[in-house]
């Protein structure tokens, strides 16, 4: 017999207020799950199962979006993501030898997290910053014409 | 207000990485401290396309134009240019043979382009409206809406012969006419900016440098068809563009440009954002719509198309950026004006993002029907560190590589699928001798492997095997059957699969096994990988210049280099995982790499 499950996940109140604003219109649920992403940094059980409870809707199609879609996380972030772009001219240009070097300086494998939490790797596909190929985001920060070698230096001003 | 001086700031986002920012923000305060702030405007424009050199800050009515600026070069610009009327040599742009060029018009880069779609990039600010408006902006929605009947605004844009960007090259005319003729209560209106092709930004910074462009377009298609609600879904992973975009919107919502009865006519029309989320198989129109509708974004079977059964099952016309942001010049000079440019087929300018082991990577946009040599060697300058030219993919993982004999072939939508590649959105990524082709087909292959949908069995089934053929070729394990497996998968795929993302993804093996067939027998019989790309395939030896400083030996990861001190060193070839550490760090060339 399926049991109710209940969640602990507490949203802050501009989030529920936004959940709110979009409940009643067509094709919320990406736009929602995007907002659950920006407050969490990822989308976590208890939050999808609160979603799933605010709009009325099944987990299990919250889950068939989340896992579709490359962007949403199920698991935790680094507090520093870091982004190495694999796009085509970045892969050219030698983007496998920087997310190499840095699992390797890291050493955790990528999509993985460093024990302490501080950093987790990625590879994505085109920032859109081809013309400064090979290039890393971290955070916010855009890293351009990136050799494999400077990883350390930049991660270290991270580190903090 | 007229200002004296304007000095122009890139704030796209391959500039703003490079701290654009900091630099529009030293610019204004060395202003302030001069006392010219009524004389002199400090403007953060959009993407002025040579990104290679960025950041860019050009300084009106001077045009002086400086590359590659730092923050702590606002001082020299503000004493120099500003008050004394002087070029700061130091910061223009010097070409190949030391020429140093201190206007655009001297550059390489620019002169054989023509800005139509990037009409405004680089010159206006893009989050204020007034600065679209004054230069003709707003101008064709309201010539549509107060001069022209829907029937006359399709005529228009028939003549002039405008077809989709986003890659098929559809007439746009065609997929409006198709909305407009069906008889329903809602039509929506779409803006496809889910760029997704690893290696195009054109559409990035189109949004990011003149947002304005594609919203009239939006709006203009509205009343042509009858629709009155739009929706602009734009990658998640482009904060600047969406940031932008929401600025734009709401200005246009103050000024009457959007929202109800615009420019107090009787049309209504407003525009909502809608996030992707990373899936390349959302910019498939049908998988699109299904992600603005909040679910998987899977594509259905065509027909319907959307344009008769599109968004919420209603007429939706879809078209993508560059294309939106042509509409509005269209409407002001007249389809006439924009079919005499370009070729018979293909009218209009087309934006490449060009990128690659090129010199002047970068936005260029040229009238079509231009030639890969003009593009290629005038404007992107050639291939870097003096390399040969190999071969250009266009068309991203939908296309296929262009080599050195179809260098001259007009580029032009047609040309392009005669040649087994297709224009796709516009990148354009130049590969040298250092490239290998097997290694870059596997590339794409990993690439639609990971974002096929799932949904229909060819493109499921048919990217992986693609994909496992060319790992094997690349370790050298490769056999000739495989090579006619890859064909004929290739082929079944380009007819059976469901979308678009399906039918294209074998093209980039398809057209290098056309064009570099002899590279991949020599992977398969020679077992040889020319460019040193396939890592199984190279052998790292130690020649007679080594001295045996033991240094190799010492940064092997796995220990397979022996050797007694000053004497030659050896490499264990069962054990060596071709890291290449032994060559990076050999002090005396004594490693070889074959």
């Amino acid at each position: 017999m399926p049991t109710e499950q209940k969640t602990d996940t507490v949203f802050s109140k501009e989030l529920e207020n936004f959940i709110a604003e979009w409940k009643e219109k067509p094709g919320n649920l990406i736009m929602i799950l995007h907002k659950v992403q920006s407050e969490f940094g990822y989308i976590s059980r208890g939050a999808a199962m609160k979603v799933a409870e605010m709009l009325d809707i099944p987990l299990a199609k919250i889950y068939g979006v989340i896992t579709f879609y490359h962007f949403f996380k199920l698991n935790k972030p680094g507090k520093n993501v870091i982004q190495v772009c694999m796009g085509t001219a970045c892969y050219l240009k030698g983007g496998q030898a920087i997310l190499d070097e840095t699992a390797k300086h890291l050493n955790i494998p990528v999509k993985g997290v460093t024990e302490d939490g501080m950093f987790s790797l990625e590879s994505v596909r085109c920032v859109g910053c081809c013309g400064l190929a090979p290039v890393v985001v971290i955070g916010d920060e855009v890293f351009g014409k990136v050799l494999p070698e400077q990883m350390p230096e930049i991660l270290a001003n991270f580190s903090e | 207000m007229a200002y004296k001086h304007y000095v122009l700031v890139c704030g796209g986002t391959g500039c703003e990485s490079s701290k654009a920012d900091d630099i529009f923000t030293n610019l204004k305060t060395e202003v302030a401290n001069a006392g010219l702030e009524h004389d002199v405007q400090v403007v953060k424009t959009g993407c002025f396309g040579f990104c290679e050199k960025g950041p860019i800050v050009k300084v009106l009515p001077e045009d002086a134009f400086y590359v590659e600026v730092k923050p702590s070069d606002a001082e020299e610009i503000v004493k120099e240019t500003l008050i004394k009327g002087r070029i700061v040599k130091r910061l223009a742009y010097v070409d190949e043979s030391g020429k140093t060029s201190a206007v655009p018009e001297e550059i390489g880069f620019y002169q054989k382009q023509m800005r139509i779609v990037l009409r405004n990039c680089g010159l206006i600010d893009p989050e204020k409206i007034d600065e679209y408006i004054a230069r003709d902006g707003y101008a064709a929605l309201e010539k549509v809406l107060f001069e022209m009947t829907p029937d006359q605004v399709i005529e228009e844009m028939k003549i002039s012969g405008l077809r989709g960007r986003g890659g098929a090259g559809f007439p746009t005319w065609m997929k409006w006419n198709f909305t407009k003729q069906v008889e329903s209560d809602v039509k929506y209106i779409v803006c496809n900016a889910d760029e997704g092709d690893p290696g195009a930004y054109m559409d990035r910074s189109t949004l990011e440098g003149d947002p304005h462009s594609v919203l009239e377009a939006m709006a203009i298609a509205g009343y042509t068809v009858g629709a009155n609600q739009g929706f602009i879904y734009i990658r998640a992973e482009y904060p600047l563009a969406i940031k932008r975009l929401e600025i734009a919107m709401a200005q246009a919502r103050e000024y009457g440009l959007l929202g109800q009865n615009i420019l107090g006519s009787d049309f209504s029309f407003d525009i909502e954002i809608r996030l992707g989320a990373g899936a390349f198989v959302c910019g498939e129109e049908t998988a699109l719509l299904a992600s603005i509708e909040g679910k998987r974004g899977m594509p259905t079977p065509k027909p319907p198309f959307p344009a008769v059964c599109g968004l919420w099952k209603k007429p939706t016309v879809i078209n993508n950026v560059e294309t939106w942001a042509n509409v509005p010049v269209i409407i002001t000079k007249g389809g006439k004006w924009f079919a005499s440019i370009g070729t018979e087929k293909s009218s209009g300018t087309k934006v490449f993002a060009l990128t690659g082991k090129i010199k002047n990577s970068g936005l260029v946009e040229v009238p079509m029907g231009t030639t890969l040599r003009e593009i290629v060697y005038d404007i992107g300058g050639g291939i870097k560190g003096g390399k040969a030219f190999k071969a250009v993919q266009t068309g991203g993982p939908s296309g296929g590589v262009i080599t050195a004999k179809m260098i001259d072939t007009p580029i032009d939508f047609d040309n392009l699928v005669a040649a087994g590649s297709m224009m796709g959105s516009g990148g354009m990524i130049v590969m040298d001798e250092d490239d290998c082709i097997i290694d870059v087909a596997k590339f794409y292959q990993e690439f639609c492997v990971e974002e096929s949908c799932g949904k229909c069995s060819p493109c499921r089934i048919g990217t992986r095997k693609l994909y496992d053929i060319l790992t094997k070729i690349s370790e050298g394990k490769g056999t000739m059957e495989d090579l006619e497996q890859l064909k004929e998968i290739g082929e079944a795929m380009k007819r059976a699969a469901l979308c678009g993302l399906g039918q294209t993804a074998p093209n980039p093996v398809l057209s290098s096994l056309h064009y570099f067939y002899d590279e991949y027998l020599e992977h398969i019989n020679e077992k040889k990988c020319r460019a040193g790309k396939c890592k199984k395939l190279i052998t790292y030896t130690i020649n007679d210049n080594c001295r045996g400083c033991t240094l190799c030996a010492r940064k092997c990861p796995v220990n397979c280099i022996s050797g007694e001190v000053r004497q030659k060193h050896t490499i264990d070839q069962t054990k060596c995982i071709k890291c290449g550490e032994c060559m990076k760090n050999c002090k005396f060339d004594a490693i070889e790499k074959r």
